[in-house]
């Protein structure tokens, strides 16, 4: 500390801690990454309050309908990096009303308004409008990501507004939107003299692009790290992109097929040869495994691979996975089957993060190997490996034992038996103490998925010991309300229950009323519930927000309904916005 | 049943009366089902909940539900024949077998099928695979690009394999018809096929050769008439005739 400032007194001290200039707090809240520390030191006190919020850079909104966005602009006005997510999980299986809601439109308004600075936007599970694109295009001067994960309502025009309005763009990232094909050529528009690119992607993208200009495009970013191609690069141009980008670090493929040709495999080895700083890998195969020997050269180096749209099977898929030594993160399909995952956990020890997809998820009979035996080896024998989600047609109690005991260190567990109700198949029981095993032995559990017959004692299990969950996914399973009460008293972290399917009724969640005000949210479908129970909630707690959902060709005014009528979807969230105006006609506020 | 205070007779008359009237309950909530009388929801929830949601008094505290827990077991509706085992003994085993926006009606179905009719849940078969809305929890990106996968190949089974027959040839071929793209592409993989026969033909004087196919009919077409597509899709064998027959 200088000398300076009215209060230097020969004799005294230094200045008592709590008059120190707000900088000097801002400056030490700059150390504190997470926004929930961030959030603890500015209800401290006053002063605090006021520092912390104004140097806040990066606001991350859980709920886009827990507060309102001219709220957020108000109380950080200083924000240059916001996300915000729109709808609940399950509308990721199409169990949300289509026109729910969840509007970007709004927070790029207010956006617009209050931080001209904002520089990153990132928007999940939101319906995104050419429009909004068409504003932050325009809003922002400094704009240099935006990402948009699981989104829709915006076309190929949108991105051609974001291409030609963003000088400095740094990473356009689309992740699995539904973007309508309105046949602009885009990524024409970025200026010959646009060079700020580090990440590109759109995978997600169905149409067609220019090839040329795309060449041209990876050609002057020299800083592109990320490409992500979709579909419609066929392979030959594939080996001409890479050599124009050697430095790329993350590679999606796009489709990868076509006949063999040995000048088109030489071409690619080349090129895959002279990329030296690929780590990550991802892209739809199609089965050709002629040409996976290609990327031999680089599966030293990958620490991820993204396999999950890859159609390949057999010897070729296994020789290819074992390769990569120093894999951290595997996503594929379960067509790799139980001998290829005991490749997987041979060869890749530094495993953290395992995804086994179904490649065929409605298929009853189910032609792929992958059982329970794939998911022992691979927790047996990866000492990393803290995540998995893991899609089977059957599973038993003592494997699950199994992988808990090896496997302590679990923090996400999701574990989907494709047929519900599914018992041990070996004993016939419920898979109760195999679920519970898991939960009792991972301490630092934050996310758990259960699946298969399961009676309310799993989630007695899970109340009394999941201390650190926050996200709990249940479908198919209890037998009674006290099922849900048990998590509903327990848990005492949990921030996200989602349910469906379930045996669970009123009761439950009135007794257990004030909870639901400590986590973010709360969905039951096809469960027990009844209006009168809804309405009694949402009086007894003003500060949720209680939106009841039925069969969306009947919008019916809740006012003329029984207490008796049966809940088909309820979403419970806390809010301080009040209850929001643009439902459509399915859904309805209690 | 104190069977012997009583004459045998009346006893089996009880039994067959409690029979009757449980049989009498499961026709009566399938049919007057109550939320049926409500205008807008006709999706029927399970049974044994809905029973035990409307019977119980209303009660908020955690302790009276530990309570509640005791006495519902006791007290929870069993459809089931007296003496058959607990629900937790009960291997479930529902297979989603009604079409969407359904799954409860599904569970339903089930429940009163391990009745009475026990056998009746095992004897019918899945019906054409109807599916439970948003199951298996997979993203709808992920549904669009399997089923597109799919749909392709059921397009495209590997290659198509006919036989390719030629008259005074020794032996037969087979050719893959996928592996063309139009009729010329086959005329001329079929001379190649042929070039020894037909050059022993060729001293016999007749030249003239017409490709036929026998269709899916049985019946020998002349190849070429129909697009491309069209052909490989209806044609099961090739037959290389001489001019002379030809005509």
């Amino acid at each position: 500390m200088g000398r300076g400032g009215s209060r230097a007194a020969p004799a005294a001290a230094a200045p008592p801690w709590h008059a120190l200039p707000d900088e000097v707090w801002e400056h030490a809240f700059s150390f504190l990454p997470a926004a929930s520390d961030r959030g603890a030191a500015a209800g401290a006190c006053r002063s605090w309050l006021r520092a912390e919020r104004r140097s806040r850079r990066r606001l991350s909104v859980a709920n886009c309908y827990a507060a309102s966005p001219q709220d957020a602009v108000e109380r950080f006005p200083a924000v240059r990096a916001a996300e915000v997510k729109g709808k609940p999980h399950f509308a990721d299986f199409g169990l949300v009303p289509h026109a729910w809601g969840a509007a970007a439109a709004p927070w790029v308004a207010a956006a617009a308004d209050g931080w001209p600075l904002l520089e990153e936007l990132s928007f999940k599970r939101m319906v995104v409008t050419d429009e909004c694109l068409e504003m932050i295009a325009a809003s922002f001067r400094n704009f240099q990501v935006l990402r948009l994960v699981s989104c829709e309502g915006f076309s190929t025009a949108g991105l051609a507004a974001i291409a030609a309005g963003c000088r400095n763009l740094r990473e356009l990232d689309l992740q699995e939107n539904e973007i309508e094909d309105c046949s602009i050529h885009w990524l024409s528009l970025f200026p010959e003299s646009f060079t700020s690119l580090v990440t590109l992607n759109f995978s997600c993208l169905e149409g067609d692009v220019n090839i040329n200009v795309l060449e041209r495009l990876v050609t002057r970013c020299r800083n592109l790290k990320t490409l992500k191609l979709n579909n419609s690069i066929p392979l030959d141009k594939l080996a001409s992109l890479l050599r124009k980008a050697p430095q790329i670090v993350e590679l999606g493929t796009g489709k990868f097929s076509a006949d063999y040709h040995p000048d088109l495999f030489a071409k690619l080895e080349a090129a895959f040869a002279g990329c030296k700083s690929l780590r990550r890998l991802s892209g739809a195969w199609d089965s050709v495994p002629d040409y996976l020997p290609a990327f031999y050269c680089v599966c030293e180096g990958l620490t991820s691979l993204n396999l999950s749209y890859a159609t390949i099977r057999g010897p070729e898929l296994i020789k290819f996975i074992s390769r990569c030594k120093n894999l951290q993160l595997l996503w594929v399909m379960d067509l790799i089957e139980d001998h290829g995952l005991a490749a997987v956990a041979s060869s890749c020890n530094k495993l953290q993060e395992l995804r086994v997809f179904p490649s065929d998820p409605f298929d009853p009979a189910g032609q792929v190997s992958l059982t329970e035996r794939g998911l022992v080896d691979v927790s047996a024998s990866c000492p990393m490996l803290e995540s998995v989600l893991y899609f089977c047609r059957r599973m038993t109690n003592e494997a699950l034992i199994t992988i808990a005991k090896n496997r302590p260190n679990f923090t996400c567990f999701r574990l989907c038996i494709i047929e519900p109700h599914t018992p041990d198949y070996i004993t016939h029981q419920p898979l109760d103490a195999g679920f519970s095993a898991i939960v009792e032995s991972c301490k630092g559990l934050t996310r758990f998925s259960v699946s298969g017959l399961l009676t309310d004692r799993v989630f007695k299990s899970i109340g009394a010991h999941a201390d650190r969950l926050e996200m709990l996914s249940i479908a198919f399973a209890g037998n009674s309300d006290l099922g849900l009460h048990y998590i509903l008293s327990g848990c005492k972290s949990l921030k996200k229950l989602e349910i469906r399917d379930c045996p669970f009724g009123d009761k439950p969640l009135l007794a257990n009323a004030a909870k639901l005000e400590t986590m973010r949210s709360l969905w039951m479908s096809s469960c027990s519930l009844t209006l009168g129970a809804c309405r009694q909630l949402a009086r007894k707690m003003p500060r949720l927000s209680v939106e009841v959902m039925n069969d969306s060709e009947r919008a019916c005014p809740l006012d003329s309904l029984t207490d008796e009528s049966p809940v088909d979807k309820l979403y419970v969230y806390r809010t301080i916005a009040g209850p929001r105006s643009d439902t459509p006609s399915c859904v309805q506020i209690v | 049943l104190k069977a012997s205070s009583q004459p045998p007779y009346i006893s089996t008359i009880l039994l067959s009366h409690q029979h009757h009237l449980l049989l009498h309950f499961l026709h009566y909530t399938n049919q007057i089902s109550p939320h049926l009388l409500l205008p807008h929801h006709n999706i029927p929830l399970p049974l044994i909940s809905r029973f035990r949601s409307t019977s119980q008094p209303v009660a908020f505290s955690a302790s009276s539900m530990e309570i509640d827990a005791e006495n519902l077991s006791a007290t929870e509706l069993r459809l089931g024949l007296p003496g058959t085992s607990s629900s937790e003994d009960r291997p479930k085993k529902p297979s989603p077998t009604v079409g969407t926006k359904r799954a409860l009606e599904d569970t339903t179905s089930e429940a009163s099928g391990t009745g009475s009719a026990a056998g009746e849940d095992q004897d019918t078969t899945t019906p054409a695979k109807a599916q439970v809305v948003g199951w298996p929890p997979v993203r709808a990106y992920r549904k669009n690009t399997f089923q597109a996968a799919a749909a392709k190949k059921a397009e495209q089974p590997g290659g198509l394999y006919v036989k390719v027959s030629m008259d005074g040839a020794p032996y037969l071929r087979k050719v893959d018809l996928r592996m063309y793209k139009g009729y010329r592409e086959l005329r001329e993989a079929l001379n190649a096929l042929f070039t020894k026969s037909l050059a022993a033909a060729e001293n016999g004087g007749d030249h003239q050769y017409a490709i036929a196919y026998e269709d899916k009919d049985g019946d020998l077409m002349l190849v070429g008439d129909v697009p491309w597509d069209m052909f490989i899709s209806s044609c099961k064998k090739l037959r290389i005739m001489k001019g002379s027959e030809a005509r």
